[in-house]
């Protein structure tokens, strides 16, 4: 049976781990390559590397980073962040990257999903989206959830999915960095709405917000601060996982 | 000439770093190549596998590369095939029909059931048929949305189950193919490599 996944991300800026809450704040938290090494031994499925700044000099930084931690890494690799075209997406996964994250672009674009598809294949194709609570459902959010879209989030995970996207990296901007747990109901609906598999990202705190995600229909659970402050190990939240009845790799 | 001890298909879709990454931590001088003469005369080869089934086929077509490679699995020279390179290694595959495979093994890959979540993105548990192979019980990485079903004879198998059981990995002496991705699936997946290695 497919086991549920364990994601430590890595929100990356000029090749340093950061983190900031509601997407605001930005403060060091690392060496990418020790972090992604030490998530690894610790048990982590995946690692996902999301880098928040994309302009021309950052983007090296970006493609350093990649090439550092795939060497360490012998575990799928995502990265995110500045992916606007497919020769993006080339450079980042000749760097080493497994998959490649796309958020603002396909907001803008689908017809970039269908491209990156088309070359690399949907397996390697992860549509970001961060979404907010609205008066009715969910909003998609871009731009680091700084511009609104005006798009629905369920309705935007169906067009992106059918555009050529393998998996659905979902985050609630108004949980993420909080600690306050993941948005069920907003994981649930877009765990229903598609086939393929959903990370659920933004507001764990503990290991039984995992649990709790995955009986919202997660197949991936992705967390940043909780494990870079050492609160807790990946290794203890699947320990806990595993208690509650939700297989894991050991 | 650049010493090598290990050549790695160019198949056009296929993601390469890390697998160059995984067999440089064995210690193994990595090269990608291109044409058939090295793929026909290298020690070991790797058929990396990302991507479409009909695209890979018509870039190995292309440059000769296909006949290269079923002479190699005709002759039983060290071969490593992944993923999408396992699929390739069949008749065909439902991804791309119309489209002949390598035809060095039967059956036809064909998509996942709609009763689980494809593309399978995760670890899932491979069982060998038989214990005492290469190919030892544990968890392996998967990237894929087609899988072939039938046990090619000749070959050990060992499966694993999504929504159906497919071949995760068929082995013959230094041959080995695998649906999953060991240079992905961490210590398990590299004692797999260390093993293949050794048996070359």
């Amino acid at each position: 049976m497919l086991t549920r996944r364990i994601i430590p991300c890595l929100d990356t800026r000029d090749g340093r781990v950061v983190k900031g809450i509601n997407f605001q704040g930005l403060r060091d938290a690392g060496s990418p390559a020790e972090l992604a090494a030490r998530y690894e031994a610790q048990g982590a499925d995946e690692i996902v590397i999301l880098d928040v700044v994309a302009t021309d000099r950052g983007r090296a930084h970006a493609l350093e980073t990649v090439r550092e931690v795939r060497q360490v890494l012998s575990i799928p690799l995502t990265v995110g962040g500045g992916v606007r075209a497919v020769a993006d997406a080339e450079r980042l996964l000749d760097a080493g990257a497994d998959k490649v994250a796309v958020n603002s672009a396909a907001c803008d674009r689908p017809a970039l999903l269908t491209e990156l598809a088309d070359r690399f294949g949907v397996q390697c194709i992860v549509l970001a989206i961060d979404a907010a609570r609205a008066a009715e459902g969910w909003r998609v959010f871009r731009r680091s959830g700084s511009e609104a879209t005006g798009r629905d989030a369920v309705a935007w995970a169906i067009e992106g999915t059918a555009s050529g996207a393998g998996e659905i990296l979902l985050t609630s901007i108004d949980r993420d960095g909080t600690r306050s747990g993941y948005d069920l109901d907003l994981l649930r609906a877009v765990s229903d709405a598609v086939t393929v598999p959903v990370i659920a990202s933004g507001g764990a705190r503990t290991a039984d917000d995992f649990v709790a995600a995955v009986g919202a229909g997660a197949d991936a659970v992705l967390a940043a601060s909780m494990f870079h402050d050492g609160d807790t190990t990946v290794t203890a939240v699947k320990q806990r996982l595993a208690e509650a009845g939700v297989e894991v790799r050991p | 000439m650049i010493p090598t001890d290990v050549a790695i298909v160019r198949t056009g879709t296929a993601n390469l770093a890390s697998v160059l990454a995984a067999l440089g931590r064995l210690g193994a001088m990595p090269r990608v190549v291109e044409d058939a003469e090295t793929v026909r005369t290298a020690r070991r080869v790797v058929l990396p596998g990302v991507g479409h089934f009909g695209a890979a086929m018509h870039q190995l077509q292309a440059g000769g590369l296909a006949d290269a490679l079923r002479e190699r699995l005709a002759a039983g020279a060290p071969l490593l095939a992944i993923c999408l390179g396992l699929q390739l290694l069949a008749q065909g595959s439902d991804e791309s029909p119309g489209t002949p495979g390598l035809g060095a093994i039967a059956g036809v890959a064909t998509h996942l059931p709609d009763t689980v979540r494809v593309p399978q993105l995760g670890w899932n548990l491979v069982v060998p048929d038989q214990q005492g192979g290469i190919v030892q019980e544990g968890h392996a990485y998967y990237a894929n949305s087609y899988a072939l079903r039938e046990t090619p004879e000749g070959w050990a198998a060992a499966r694993t189950v999504h929504g159906t059981p497919f071949l995760a990995a068929i082995a013959r002496g230094p041959q080995l193919a695998c649906q999953f991705h060991p240079e992905l699936s961490g210590r398990w997946g590299a004692a797999l490599l260390e093993r293949w290695w050794a048996a070359c």
